[in-house]
């Protein structure tokens, strides 16, 4: 009986600290999601357990509890870290081309094929 | 004719793609950032690690001409070897040393202290690392050099200090005098 109390006691300690663990909002993890992890190559902060990603979701936490909208809170950090951290860039001089060339380089290909069809 | 300007046309594209990736090998994967950026906000809120009183960045900067925040942490190697490039830095007498205590246990932070020199006119703690974020910075050891009279970060390395970075830092406060 004893046994089963504290076998039953330990998975209770640990479901409740899995669920303090996770208790980062639905919001936050959005967020983070879209930011890129400036120290570790290739990983979002959401993905990150290094210590610039944990921050960065106590602040993303902090912020949105202080009323911020997304929007703010990515300005925020652009302000910080600049446009790298964001992993959707926007448009603006230095990333036009990242934009407009695909777009160029589709219809490009359409022409091609178009007019590769016409021919026969 | 066709066949001409369709092998040029190929001929060309792979010696333009060779250069551009040749351009980019050279170049470091690592995202280097702006360094030039300005902008800290000065009102964030910190305790200090020595008493319980809170303070903003604003109010710590203010002795001086120059202030030099110092990110650092008991438990980070690197700082350990830049410390004594801090307490060379303090020497000069024309810097205020702020160092901001990441992500530490408060006693671990006093022995560090007590055991390798208290290069810091002020320390304060970090314990979410929120504070460091909001100052732009990437972990530890940071160090960022500010002019106190306007406002700007004249300077900011990532990584502990060393001779280069010392004589670079002298430089620029003797010449910004």
């Amino acid at each position: 009986m004893k046994i089963k109390i504290l076998v039953l006691t330990i998975f209770y300690l640990i479901g409740s600290f899995n669920l303090s663990y996770a208790a980062n909002s639905e919001k936050v993890d959005q967020i983070s999601k879209n930011l890129r992890c400036l120290i570790c190559q290739g990983q979002s902060v959401y993905d990150s357990q290094s210590d610039f990603a944990l921050s960065m979701k106590i602040l993303i936490q902090n912020k949105i509890d202080e009323g911020k909208n997304d929007e703010q809170i990515y300005d925020f950090l652009k302000s910080k870290y600049g446009d790298w951290i964001v992993y959707d860039p926007e448009i603006n001089k230095n990333t036009v081309l990242l934009w407009v060339l695909p777009l160029i380089l589709f219809v490009f290909g359409g022409i091609l094929i178009f007019r590769k069809v016409s021919i026969k | 004719m066709v066949k001409n300007i369709k092998l040029i046309a190929v001929v060309f594209l792979v010696i333009v793609s060779f250069f551009i990736l040749l351009k980019g090998l050279n170049k470091t994967n690592n995202y280097s950032p702006n360094l030039n950026s300005s902008n800290i906000d000065f009102n964030f809120k910190a305790k200090f690690l020595y008493s319980n009183e809170q303070t903003t960045l604003y109010e710590l900067i203010n002795d001086k001409d120059f202030s030099l925040i110092n990110i650092w942490a008991s438990w980070c190697l690197p700082c350990r070897d830049e410390h004594p490039y801090l307490l060379n830095l303090n020497s000069l007498g024309k810097l205020n040393i702020i160092g901001i205590n990441y992500k530490d246990s408060e006693v671990n932070a006093k022995k560090f202290i007590k055991e390798l020199g208290n290069p810091y006119s002020k320390i304060i703690v970090d314990p979410s690392g929120v504070n460091s974020i909001e100052l732009g910075a990437y972990g530890v050891p940071e160090t960022i050099l500010i002019n106190n009279k306007s406002k700007t970060i004249l300077k900011k390395y990532i990584g502990p200090l060393d001779d280069k970075k010392l004589t670079e830092l002298k430089m620029i406060i003797k010449n910004e005098n």
